[in-house]
């Protein structure tokens, strides 16, 4: 058993395009190219990217909610990727997902009670009154009260369905979790509330979790690691603290260097980039970056660069930022 | 989209809800009021029937709409008041039967069809488009003439015609129901494929099959009448609306009666369950609400 609970290793999810008379693959959208990190018991370890840079699909990958087109996701010592489906179901009770849009991610014609038992129904054999008392006892985590049990999901306001999709998630008590934008489609003002809850939940139950978000302001607030992607890979990964102070990638500067302050007083010197982000379905050869790279050189053109450690953390650049 | 299943939710959350929603609306009650007066006619037939449906009186043939005989007598001088009463149960028997024929198993492969995807949608729908193909009286017209004429083989006949419909439905909104991120939710839950397909995707892709139902009902009605009038559906001397009409065809300008009041019963039917049919439909789709 070695010291981490989650090692995803060279992880590709190509989705085929189909196209022409016959409905013939003419392609390959390469949303998730080579994606590898590792994740620690009790770690929160954050995706960050643009929309569109594979950041959901590697998430939805490692749970086996999107079937990888290649790679290993090994989870306690088990491939998770050559599993067959029903083996990766049974495994569910472990790890779970958190989906972003609690408005439309609860059934609309299920009520609290029947939306919090279910999964304790498929993988446990609980008489009615444990489940009871697990039920009640997740509600009174989220802060619900057991007269809402009958309630309907569209009887809540959003911050209360993603309390209830939160639940709904760790009630089988699993010990990872891939929270997917948690807090993005919820008011400002209730994204503190959500975060505080699952950093709470998160560490009362010793989750391990992969948060994914592009918002860098929430990644700090929950994450000790993160992983800088772009079209579907990562460019630099490493401790949080670090790449913030710090950004040795030119795209995870650039992308930092874009979140708004709150300080008139700070003085910030903007990296934007020009350009657009390529289509994945045809990406660059070389660093997927490069097209979009003021230090892009021959060699960026040619070669793709392999994430390597260097200045104490994984970095995929032929020329990082020195200090 | 997501406020739409909100407002759905909200709809079928409280069944009571939709029956008062139904009711308020006059044409829903209107449909409503019609069914129900069909309905108690068959339940009640023997009570309010004032003759014997079989009995033949030479002496009154083709007699007049009078006191005695309320919507007059046919050829063989039974009444027409007291056949039409029990045409009325051949008719909702007959609908309710072949609907629940077409629409349980129409409802298993439009699920499976839309569900699963694939070789199995392909084969499902392959043969859906071959029944759909006929027209529907003439199949249900081929299967009878294979089976032979009995009550129970137009049933079998009408509900085999009326199958592609309610698969296609249910394929349509099983498909749409798939794509939400409650079904993604349940899969990642570790549901197995029965309890999403049982608990997930049925409660929410049941309305516009229960408002096909209502309308496939006038529909089976009318196949019935019409296979009965052709001489292939219900046999004499059992009464039913369809084959009175044939009958009445030799007489209809000496006995108008013999064809208006089965004709009258038939469109009353067929326009309360299609009225109901739309009704029903505005109320499950918030979408024709301002």
């Amino acid at each position: 058993m070695s010291e981490y609970l989650l090692d995803v290793r060279n992880l590709k999810t190509y989705f085929p395009i189909k196209g022409g008379l016959m409905r013939r693959t003419i392609g390959h959208v390469h949303a998730v190219e080579d994606v590898s990190f590792k994740l620690k018991p009790r770690q929160v370890f954050a995706l960050v990217g643009e929309s569109g840079c594979g950041k959901s699909t590697t998430g939805k990958s490692i749970l086996r909610l999107i079937d990888p087109t290649a790679g290993q996701v090994i989870f306690d010592g088990q491939d998770i990727a050559a599993l067959p489906q029903e083996e990766v179901r049974l495994l569910r009770r472990d790890m779970q997902f958190i989906f972003q849009n609690p408005y439309s991610s609860l059934n609309p014609r299920m009520n609290v009670w029947q939306l919090l038992s279910e999964p304790l129904k498929t993988h446990f054999n609980l008489p009615e009154w444990e489940m009871h008392k697990r039920v009640e006892a997740m509600l009174d985590k989220i802060g619900f009260t057991p007269d809402q049990l009958h309630r309907y999901p569209h009887q809540f306001s959003g911050g209360q369905k993603q309390r209830i999709s939160i639940a709904r998630a760790l009630i089988t008590g699993p010990r990872f979790v891939v929270a997917d934008e948690p807090v993005s489609a919820l008011d400002v003002s209730i994204q503190a509330q959500i975060l505080n809850l699952l950093v709470q939940l998160q560490q009362d139950m010793a989750l391990s979790m992969v948060f994914i978000s592009h918002d860098l302001n929430v990644v700090r607030f929950i994450s000790s690691e993160v992983a800088v992607m772009y079209l579907g890979s990562i460019m630099e990964t490493g401790p949080t603290q670090d790449i913030y102070a710090q950004p040795r990638h030119p795209y995870s500067r650039a992308l930092l260097s874009a979140v708004p302050s709150l300080d008139p007083q700070r003085k910030k010197v903007r990296h934007a980039l020009q350009g657009e982000v390529p289509n994945p379905a045809n990406p660059p050869t070389g660093c997927p970056f490069h097209p979009r790279c003021a230090y892009a050189t021959d060699l960026c053109r040619r070669q793709r660069p392999a994430l390597t450690e260097q200045f104490g953390r994984m970095l995929a650049c032929h020329h990082p930022l020195e200090d | 989209m997501t406020s739409k299943e909100h407002i759905i939710g909200r709809r079928l959350s409280r069944g009571d809800g939709l029956l008062k929603q139904l009711w308020q609306d006059p044409l829903g009650r209107a449909g409503f009021l019609g069914i129900a007066l069909i309905i108690l006619l068959a339940v009640f037939a023997p009570l309010i029937a004032r003759y014997d449906v079989a009995q033949i009186n030479a002496r009154s043939r083709l007699a007049a709409p009078s006191i005695t005989y309320w919507f007059g007598t046919d050829n063989f001088g039974r009444d027409i008041f007291s056949r039409i009463i029990y045409g009325a149960r051949v008719s909702l028997i007959v609908g309710l039967v072949s609907v629940g024929i077409a629409a349980g198993i129409g409802y298993l492969f439009g699920l499976a069809a839309g569900y699963f995807e694939g070789r199995v949608e392909s084969a499902i729908m392959m043969l859906m488009d071959i029944i759909f193909a006929f027209p529907s009286i003439l199949l249900a017209l081929l299967i009878v003439a294979v089976l032979g004429t009995s009550v129970v083989n137009t049933m079998i006949a009408i509900g085999i015609v009326n199958i592609p419909v309610f698969a296609r439905t249910v394929r349509a909104s099983v498909k749409a129901v798939k794509g939400t991120d409650y079904i993604a939710n349940a899969r990642s839950v570790g549901l197995k494929n029965g309890a999403i397909l049982l608990r997930h995707i049925t409660p929410n892709a049941l309305a516009p099959f229960t408002v096909q139902a209502t309308l496939a009902l006038s529909g089976a009605i009318l196949t019935e009448a019409t296979m009965s009038f052709l001489g292939l559906g219900i046999q004499p001397p059992s009464p039913s609306w369809g084959s009175m009409l044939s009958e009445a065809r030799t007489y209809m300008e000496i006995a108008p009666w013999m064809v208006v009041f089965p004709a009258l019963f038939i469109i009353l039917t067929i326009l309360s369950f299609n009225i109901l049919g739309d009704a029903l439909r505005d109320a499950l789709d918030p979408k024709l609400k301002l």
